[in-house]
């Protein structure tokens, strides 16, 4: 087993060069640099100011020696700086000589995108793992069909019409939650429990957003999942063995229906940091989404590259612990890969 | 397997759940719905105190302006900094370090006297050495900024004494005074020894104007403080807040819920969303200003048949900017003849716009050899009907504007068709290499008349500004005359001429420029209505919030 992580891991190394050379190739297929914003678009910048901030930021050389410089960085785990951002370093915070520390762009984005992303997570299995069963359990009778609807429904919705409503309502209509925003102004005054109070009342609609509309994949995924599972031989043992019919669905069924969920949810770890643009824009959260369409549109290489090579690391990872815990989970495919 | 896992049990757990928190929710919803009660039409005297929070869409990269150059960081950077010169309401120049200003006799020369006592909100003194130090930095090979070459026309730069700066220039250089308008005087003492493409400065600025930076909270808040050591005064308003909001639907809830006390507007909020919620209006006021800049139709003058000015006056007088101006703008803009802003000293006031005038159109058409001959409704020449390409990028406006145009055009039977593109592939592989027939696209009405980089024949190559390669002598003698003009009234003569002539060459099509929305809370008091030339931000250091209305302080920190 240890061999065969090792193996997977080392895998990993070409992998990720390869990956992180298609997308510096694609990056630069697009037309344009920093230099070539619409706002430099703008008499007052003349063209040869234009010409030697491309030379500072190394962009009038071959595509393929920026990339060895890219490489040269990262093999120190340097991430390097962001061309639009002031400099600002893309990963982790740096201190310079008088002390000041400035914090790295995917380090303050990261764990925000994250918590949205995880809570709805949690909010998605949460809703999604009984609606299944349920579905499965009374296949075609009236329950199945409207949770089938309910949740064809939120699947098709546009996720920011339905956010616009949510804010107008619990935030102009009735002061419930706050419109939009992480924190609200007086945040740092707060007491520990007034600080978590206020973030999570910033982040419900969000959440509730990112949850409804990610709730379908799963839910219907857990009933067509239970109903395969409730149709093999072993249940109808099961049943004919007398045992009680809470035992059957849940000790036998459920499981053996939930082993494919892994796979999904290892697949979905990479997921877990890609915000979405729109729902970051409509709520003003500064998180990975907004991130990496601002770093698109200014042609930021330096951010681009930097989220790309950590998303890509992750899908590695993640496919790295689902093959691992399909292997726990599952003893054919454990002593399949022993062999 | 665990019991409340149990799809009965897990609904109701969820049910009960989600009822709380609503009722959770519920608890604090009348601290903000007695705000609503109140009559902000009552008159106080003007006090200090009180925070204002505006929305802004992007977050400023840093508040260095000359490296971060986009508009957010020009915006908050302009209540932090000052520069040697500004615009006063009227758009005309007035000191703002500087106390005044001479031109040499031979216009090489400019000395700039500083204002007495001038201090930074560390309280340490501005001198003529800071300014100095500005100007080497901004011309400095290592910076990383795009504005640099007006500076380095500068030959020599001294500081005679304290309080005095003079510049020379190799000739006389008119826009230099507009250069110095726009370059934010930086501290020596805190960035002598720092590198200023990376220095931490640039979040945590020190600066002479009205306020000083308080807090900036990444993707959040820029915060800014009355900075009681400013020399050019004390601004009424204790704080303003910048929230970052990227999206305007979310500003404007967050308007109407009266968590921000302004924004910028588009026509459609302006125009149709205010005037159907009376009780929006009872609390917001909203302000139109004129716009920075216009919108128009540009022909690629190295491509037939728009080298014939008959064919590019025709188009002139096919399209109906009124209608553009109702249609897109609703109404919110207004047409404009020269590249300046109208009612400014520039803007030449003898200039009308084309008219919409189809029948001359056709007539001209017709003079330059374009008629129907096969009758399939599109006028042709040798055989080849009139049908070319409208460029222009992805800007809701400007696709609209050219929808309309097409239709007009069709109407003198003129084949248009509408591509609209990514701002970077627009750039890049149509208006660089000059492969394009037409675009729509905006330039600023600049406050300096200078336009020698965008109708100046020199100015064509790849990446330069006059992508349309225009070209006319006479033009040409005119924009150098300007530049080396520095008497205002004599300048203004050459720059109405060389509107009369932009205007009767028709190398462009002007078509609109849009006003400057903005709706501010009635809490917001002094502010100038009908905003003058130079916007209702001219005098925001008089806007002030009557201690009745401010927000509670709980709110404010």
């Amino acid at each position: 087993m240890l061999k065969y992580l090792l193996k997977r891991f080392f895998w990993m190394i070409p992998l990720l060069v390869g990956i992180s050379l298609i997308s510096f190739m694609i990056m630069h297929l697009a037309p344009g640099d920093i230099t070539s914003s619409e706002a430099s678009f703008n008499p007052k910048a003349s063209e040869e100011s234009r010409q030697k901030l491309r030379e500072l930021y190394s962009l009038d050389k071959p595509v393929i020696v920026q990339y060895s410089l890219w490489m040269k960085r990262m093999a120190t785990l340097n991430f390097g700086t962001s061309f639009a951002s002031h400099q600002r370093p893309v990963f982790w915070q740096t201190k310079d000589k008088d002390g000041n520390v400035t914090l790295g762009m995917i380090q303050e984005a990261l764990p925000i995108t994250l918590l949205i992303n995880v809570l709805s997570l949690i909010l998605i299995i949460a809703i999604a793992l009984p609606l299944g069963v349920i579905s499965a359990l009374k296949q075609n009778q009236l329950a199945d069909r409207v949770i089938t609807l309910f949740v064809f429904i939120g699947f098709a919705i546009p996720g920011f019409w339905l956010a616009l409503m949510l804010m107008y309502w619990t935030g102009v209509q009735h002061n419930w939650l706050p419109i939009s925003g992480l924190q609200s102004l007086g945040h740092e005054h707060l007491h520990w429990l007034g600080k978590t109070l206020d973030t999570l009342k910033h982040l419900a609609l969000p959440v509730f957003i990112s949850a409804i509309t990610g709730l379908a994949g799963i839910a219907l995924f857990v009933r067509n999942g239970m109903l395969e599972v409730l149709h093999q031989d072993y249940i109808t043992t099961a049943r004919s063995k007398g045992l009680n019919e809470h035992r059957v669905v849940y000790g036998h069924a459920l499981r053996n229906a939930l082993l494919p969920l892994i796979t999904i949810f290892g697949l979905s770890i990479p997921g877990l940091i890609g915000g979405s643009v729109i729902a970051e824009s409509i709520f003003a959260i500064p998180g990975m989404g907004k991130l990496f369409y601002d770093a698109v549109l200014m042609r930021d290489f330096p951010v681009i590259m930097g989220i790309l090579t950590i998303g890509a690391l992750l899908t590695l990872i993640g496919n790295l612990v689902a093959d691992v815990a399909y292997a726990w989970a599952d003893p054919r495919v454990r002593r399949g890969v022993m062999q | 397997m665990v019991k409340w896992l149990h799809p009965r049990n897990l609904l109701q757990v969820m049910t009960w759940v989600i009822l709380t928190a609503l009722m959770v929710g519920c608890g604090d919803s009348t601290s903000n719905k007695s705000i609503h009660k109140i009559d902000y039409s009552k008159d106080y005297p003007a006090n200090s105190g009180g925070t204002l929070i505006d929305a802004m869409t992007g977050e400023p990269s840093g508040l260095i302006a000359m490296i971060a150059g986009e508009s957010a960081a020009s915006a908050i950077a302009g209540n932090i900094f000052n520069s040697l010169l500004k615009y006063d309401k009227n758009l005309e120049l007035t000191g703002e370090l500087a106390k005044s200003w001479e031109i040499s006799p031979d216009q090489r020369t400019i000395t700039f006297h500083l204002k007495p006592d001038l201090k930074w909100a560390d309280n340490t003194p501005l001198t003529s050495d800071d300014v100095l130090f500005t100007w080497q930095k901004v011309t400095d090979e290592k910076t990383r900024t795009p504005y640099g070459s007006d500076f380095k026309l500068v030959t020599l730069a001294e500081t005679p004494d304290a309080n005095t700066f003079r510049v020379t220039y190799k000739a006389p250089y008119a826009p230099a005074l507009d250069t110095w308008a726009g370059l934010h005087i930086l501290p020596k003492h805190l960035l002598k020894d720092q590198d200023i493409n990376t220095t931490a400065f640039a979040r945590n600025p020190v600066g002479s104007h009205y306020y000083k930076l308080e807090q900036w909270k990444n993707g959040q808040y820029l915060k800014l403080t009355r900075n009681v050591n400013a020399t050019q005064g004390q601004a009424k308003i204790d704080h303003l807040l910048s929230r970052i909001i990227p999206d305007k639907a979310a500003q404007f809830l967050e308007l109407s819920a009266d968590n921000i006390d302004s924004m910028g507007l588009n026509p459609i909020q302006y125009a149709r969303i205010f005037p159907a919620r009376p009780e929006l209006n009872k609390n917001i006021a909203l302000y139109k200003e004129l716009g920075n800049s216009y919108t128009y139709l540009g022909f690629n003058l190295k491509r037939k048949p728009f080298d014939d000015i008959r064919v590019r006056q025709a188009i002139n007088y096919a399209i109906n900017k009124q209608e553009i101006i109702d249609g897109v703008l609703l109404g919110l803009g207004e047409p404009v003849a020269s590249p300046y802003k109208p009612g400014t000293r520039w803007s030449n006031p003898a200039l009308k716009p084309y008219p919409y005038d189809p029948a001359k159109a056709k007539a001209l058409l017709k003079a330059a050899g374009y008629e129907d001959h096969d009758g399939d409704g599109i006028i042709d020449k040798d055989g080849k009907p009139f049908s070319f390409e409208i460029l222009t990028n992805q800007n809701k406006e400007r696709e609209m504007t050219g929808v309309l145009i097409q239709r007009r055009l069709k109407e003198v039977g003129i084949d248009a068709n509408i591509r609209v593109l990514e701002w970077a592939s627009f750039l890049g592989r149509f208006i660089k290499p000059k492969e394009f027939d037409v675009v729509v696209l905006g330039w600023s009405l600049s406050l300096d008349p200078d336009q020698y980089s965008i109708w100046h024949s020199s100015q064509q190559a790849p990446g330069q500004f006059n992508f349309i390669s225009y070209s006319n002598p006479r033009v040409d003698k005119l924009l150098e005359a300007g530049r080396l003009e520095l008497n205002p009234d004599k300048r203004m003569k050459i720059y109405h001429e060389f509107s009369a002539i932009l205007l009767e060459d028709s190398p462009i099509v002007y078509l609109s420029a849009g006003y400057g929305l903005s709706a501010i809370h009635k809490r917001v008091r002094g502010i100038s209505n009908p905003a003058p030339p130079a916007g209702i931000g001219h005098n925001t250091y008089e806007w002030n919030i009557p201690q009745a209305y401010a927000r509670s302080e709980m709110s404010e920190h």
